[in-house]
């Protein structure tokens, strides 16, 4: 049953323009710094084969690629998980599955599988623009493999707050623009790190961009990814409280 | 026979306000309930509740011998159910919604294809099968939505206001379909237009502050409505037991000293005989006008008489 939704919302996001035009815009400016950053290695190719235990290929072209992909998911994930339940509960189409024999879960977990999987759609594609260079080069597979996973565990935890959000606000803009607020917020957190004085270890763990960072680095341990995990099976549990209060209401 | 839906004393609170208010009811096969009320009397609430989509605030809802709090999936496994405002997916075309709602409601795989033919045949739906809902007319929209109601054969229906936004025609078709669901299923049904009831329900209740205030069946209905009454005014007080000695006269009323209300049947209207009577005993027959009572007056008198 689980699946019967997933499979629904993936189509249906194919229905409207809006899937087809992420993925062609977010390939469109990934493309173009991917080129950009093998333009860079070109360039400095030379200088680094002077220095001792320099950045490889990995280094300069995929990490910044994989950072910038996830910068515009920050930017594009709201704008997919939107219209997810709240759309539903303004059209009034949201009784069909709450009078379909399934559960609150079902729902909720379906409906999460389908966005999440036009999200990996995106990230298996934008992983084959680094894949493209085995043609000519050598990549460090392992980091590679890293940086897809760390870009996957945000994926998910991106759209399950988005989820989140869909369920509580009333209109698919608010919906957006809290799950971005809250998103981006997480994002910056970090930035207090930088001062050396004031570092806050709570903030530094709660930052979403410090343990991407860490995985993307290469080293997978399992606080990061446990991170991700928590942060994801939060919301979707929180989406679940959420949608069983609907009909509790007022 | 046992019941397909058993409500007891059930309770929905919104804040303060009570939309639904200690209501007990029964359905079984082969009923179609009508439910009456005016604006915000609670029947949507009502409704809501019976499918899983509110919870209320207290009260037994059995379905199918199911509870609907214990065991909501093997309890809406016989429900159908048409909310007020029908649930389409618009972008979807009429086969691809009616396959979805299948897989919804759990029909097997083997059988989709036929449940699907089934009700497009039921309401109507083949020409359109291929188009987006969302290009429909609002009277196809409404039969995709009863459409997906019966579409997995379930034991009861449960229909908000199927024939809003339909032409007479269609009305007629809608009512045809309902009457022949209530044969081998129970419905209810949902309304405020009262020859509806008269015409496709079996059993009828009136809901009115959340309270129900009248539960009977459409057949002992129509026969209290069978009984008319006459009024009659006369100059001298009339001598009632004369006046009740006529065959066809059932009971008479008081209203004022010379002025009486009397009931009878409508098998032998005795109106000749009684004005007969009265000049024959000189009471000087001033007025005498028949009191008519259709189901109207007894949604008007009932719903407006908060006491009852």
């Amino acid at each position: 049953m689980i699946l019967t939704i997933a499979s629904r919302e993936f189509k249906t996001l194919f229905l409207s323009p809006l899937a087809w035009t992420v993925l062609a815009i977010l390939q469109c400016i990934l493309a173009y710094i991917f080129l950009t950053q093998l333009e860079t290695f070109n360039i400095i190719q030379p200088k680094l084969a002077t220095v001792d235990n320099a950045p490889g290929l990995t280094d300069i072209v995929v990490t910044p690629l994989f950072g910038n992909a996830a910068i515009i998911f920050l930017l594009v994930t709201p704008l997919l998980t939107m219209r997810v339940i709240c759309e539903e509960r303004r059209n009034k189409t949201l009784s069909l599955l709450l009078s379909a024999p399934i559960s609150n879960v079902d729902i909720i977990v379906g409906k999460y599988l389908g966005i999440l999987g036009l999200l990996l759609l995106m990230s298996f594609l934008i992983t084959l623009m680094p894949l493209s260079l085995l043609t000519g080069g050598v990549l460090d597979t392992g980091k590679l493999f890293a940086n897809l996973l760390a870009l996957l565990l945000l994926v998910t935890a991106f759209v399950a707050t988005g989820l989140y959000m869909s369920c509580v606000a009333g209109h698919p803009t608010v919906a957006a623009i809290g799950t971005f607020g809250i998103l981006l917020s997480l994002w910056i957190l970090d930035w207090t790190a930088g001062i050396k004085d004031q570092r806050s270890e709570l903030f530094e763990y709660i930052s979403i961009l410090r343990h991407f960072q860490n995985l993307q680095s290469g080293l997978i341990s399992s606080v990061d990814v446990g991170y991700f995990l928590l942060f994801t099976g939060t919301f979707i549990v929180l989406s679940i409280r959420s949608l069983e209060n609907g009909r509790l209401q007022k | 026979m046992a019941n397909l839906i058993t409500v007891e004393h059930l309770y929905r609170y919104y804040g303060k306000h009570c939309a639904v208010n200690d209501v007990s009811f029964t359905l079984a096969k082969g009923e179609v309930l009508g439910f009456l009320g005016p604006n915000g009397a609670g029947k949507t609430t009502t409704m809501q509740i019976l499918c899983g989509n509110l919870a209320p605030s207290a009260g037994e809802i059995k379905i199918n011998g199911f509870d609907l709090l214990d065991q909501p999936n093997k309890a809406k496994r016989s429900l159908g159910y048409l909310p007020d405002t029908p649930p389409l997916y618009k972008g979807l075309s009429v086969q691809e919604f009616l396959h979805y709602c299948a897989q919804l409601h759990g029909v097997a795989k083997n059988s989709i294809a036929y449940a699907i033919d089934k009700a497009k045949e039921r309401c109507g739906l083949a020409e359109v099968s291929g188009r987006l809902i969302a290009n429909l007319s609002k009277g196809f929209q409404q039969r995709v939505g009863i459409a997906q109601a019966i579409l997995h054969n379930p034991e009861v229906i449960i229909l908000d206001e199927p024939t809003v936004g339909l032409d007479p025609i269609q009305i007629r078709e809608i009512r045809a379909l309902i009457r022949e669901l209530g044969q081998d299923h129970g419905v209810i049904l949902s309304t405020h237009i009262l020859s509806e009831v008269q015409e496709s329900c079996s059993h009828v209740q009136i809901i009115h502050q959340g309270k129900l205030i009248l539960s009977e069946s459409v057949s002992g209905l129509n026969q209290s409505m069978n009984t008319g009454s006459i009024q009659v005014t006369t100059r001298m007080i009339p001598d009632t037991s004369i006046l009740l000695a006529i065959p066809g006269v059932i009971s008479i009323d008081n209203i004022r000293q010379n002025q009486i209300r009397i009931h009878h049947s409508m098998a032998d209207n005795p109106g000749k005989q009684i004005v007969e009577t009265i000049i024959a005993a000189g009471w000087e027959l001033q007025e005498l006008t028949p009191v008519k009572r259709s189901m109207e007056d007894i949604f008007i008198a009932l719903t407006q008489n908060s006491d009852l």
